[in-house]
């Protein structure tokens, strides 16, 4: 079954929340992850993979510095879903 | 020839079996407590190992690191951000050029949990779980990585690898790194976070810990006849060492001074301690001459003692051979009857529990030892703490380690 578009974006909050210490709450869509956020290549990796292992999906590296915002990573998933 | 530099212990800081800091350490210390317990798990029934005990971390890191720290650190590197951190403050956070600040934090094994959960994942999960902070957590220069980060430290981040010696070979080589004018501040120490069932198991198959189930907290028995193996711990140890002008300088407060340090090794067995405890002796003699103290100076000893049969007496002597008929007046502490084994932590929370001895002229107990070999030719402390002299004293920290290292520290008081 698909996680809809508020299942990922609430899923990824947490799994950004853990790596971060920031609230989930303040895990907004618009947020940039490099400038918002202050995640680094290092920490954004670790993102992908949480979120790969939690929405069983495969988020390619090729594809993974197009994704600035959390939005943008929020849509990725729900489309890379089956 | 100019003087060589000295250098003071100005901030200590720990996590161990008897507690979550040093203060907390100390206190159970001289109190006579064992940090020894059952395990919490099913180890020795899922895989067999015959070792059901150990002196685990009396407060988790969890309770005190936030989550992501805790996310992006093994735990022998959360342990010695904690000592760290207690270290740093506990010397007054000094105003310090990050160019003339090190650190030497070193650990016997590493990130061994990190490593094996990493193994675990590619196996169940593959290679695109596996997670990206693996191999700098995993890494053994981890833990005195993040403390140079935490501190912005350049001077230089060290980490000196030698078993169950690393701990005091790290101060060691703060010691030297002040001396040699490359830092004027070096926070340095050891850590380890092995008891997890792997390591465990490999301790056991060596036939070097303990087996006495029934009883964690009178198992690690250092010179008592029915001594059977070392019992296995965890935690940190942490010291600011300073040069001297520098703390005064600043007004800082001081425990005691390194006044010297020792490095050997045995060339002889890759565990067994060379059985005549030649290199021993030249590791104390060696810090001994470094500090210009004569044995007749010498009033407390923190052994090595692991509460193995045969490590404990050899080292028993070559403390007499060093000392010869000064060994006497030395108050012999054996302190992994109460922390347990430590591994690469244990030398510098034996370091730090030297220092208060000296500091607080005081001589911590060693616990368990209801029938001392007749072979020990030592005055050990038992039970309770014994005062040590007023006026000027010295004190050795031993630390021994696998492989055959041997380092000895002097503490003098400042």
């Amino acid at each position: 079954m698909a996680y809809t578009e508020n299942e990922v974006l609430a899923g990824l909050a947490e799994i950004v929340a853990e790596e971060t210490g920031l609230p989930a709450d303040t895990v907004t869509s618009e947020k940039s992850f490099t400038d918002d956020l202050d995640i680094d290549s290092l920490s954004m990796m670790t993102i992908v993979t949480h979120a790969e292992d939690k929405f069983g999906v495969t988020i390619p590296d090729d594809d993974v510095k197009n994704l600035a915002t959390v939005g943008d990573a929020v849509s990725f998933i729900t489309n890379a879903q089956a | 020839m100019t003087t060589p530099r000295d250098v003071v212990v100005t901030g200590l800081g720990a996590t161990t079996p008897l507690g979550g800091d040093v203060a907390s350490t100390w206190r159970a210390a001289l109190a006579g407590e064992s940090g020894a317990r059952t395990f919490d798990n099913d180890w020795s029934v899922k895989y067999g190992i015959p070792v059901e005990f150990g002196a685990t971390i009396k407060v988790a890191p969890d309770e005190v690191l936030p989550r992501p720290e805790i996310k992006r650190m093994d735990p022998s590197t959360q342990y010695a951000m904690i000592a760290a951190r207690e270290a740093w403050a506990d010397a007054g956070s000094p105003e310090v050029d990050g160019d003339r600040l090190g650190t030497v934090v070193s650990s016997g094994i590493g990130g061994i949990w990190t490593t094996l959960d990493a193994w675990d994942t590619l196996r169940e999960k593959g290679a695109r779980r596996v997670l990206p902070m693996t191999v700098p957590m995993l890494m053994p220069n981890s833990a005195t990585a993040f403390v140079s980060l935490e501190l912005g430290a350049r001077a230089g981040a060290h980490a000196l690898v030698s078993a169950c010696a690393s701990g005091a070979e790290a101060i060691g080589y703060g010691l030297e790194m002040i001396r040699s004018g490359r830092a004027d501040i070096v926070v340095c120490g050891g850590t380890e976070a092995t008891i997890h069932p792997m390591p465990i198991a490999a301790f056991a198959a060596s036939r070097t810990l303990s087996l006495r189930n029934d009883d964690p907290a009178g198992a690690s028995r250092p010179y008592d006849t029915a001594r059977d193996g070392f019992v296995i711990g965890e935690g940190s140890g942490i010291v600011v060492l300073e040069a001297a002008e520098h703390a005064a300088a600043r007004g800082a407060r001081v425990y005691a001074k390194i006044a010297g340090v020792g490095l050997t090794a045995d060339g002889y067995h890759i565990t067994s301690p060379e059985p005549t405890g030649d290199g021993q002796r030249r590791a104390m003699a060696a810090a001994l001459a470094e500090s210009g103290v004569t044995a007749k100076e010498v009033v407390h000893v923190n052994a090595h003692a692991t509460s193995t049969v045969v490590g404990d007496l050899i080292e028993a002597r070559s403390i007499r051979g060093v000392l010869g008929d000064d060994a006497d007046h030395v108050a012999l502490s054996a302190t992994k009857s109460m922390t347990g084994h430590l591994l690469g932590g244990a030398g510098a929370l034996e370091t730090i529990f030297t220092v208060l001895a000296v500091h607080d002229r005081q001589a911590p107990p060693t616990i368990n030892v209801s029938d001392p070999d007749p072979e020990l030719v030592l005055d050990l402390v038992r039970d309770t703490p014994r005062a040590l002299p007023e006026g000027d004293i010295a004190a050795i920290n031993n630390s021994f380690g696998f492989g055959g290292h041997n380092v000895a520290l002097v503490v003098t008081n400042a």
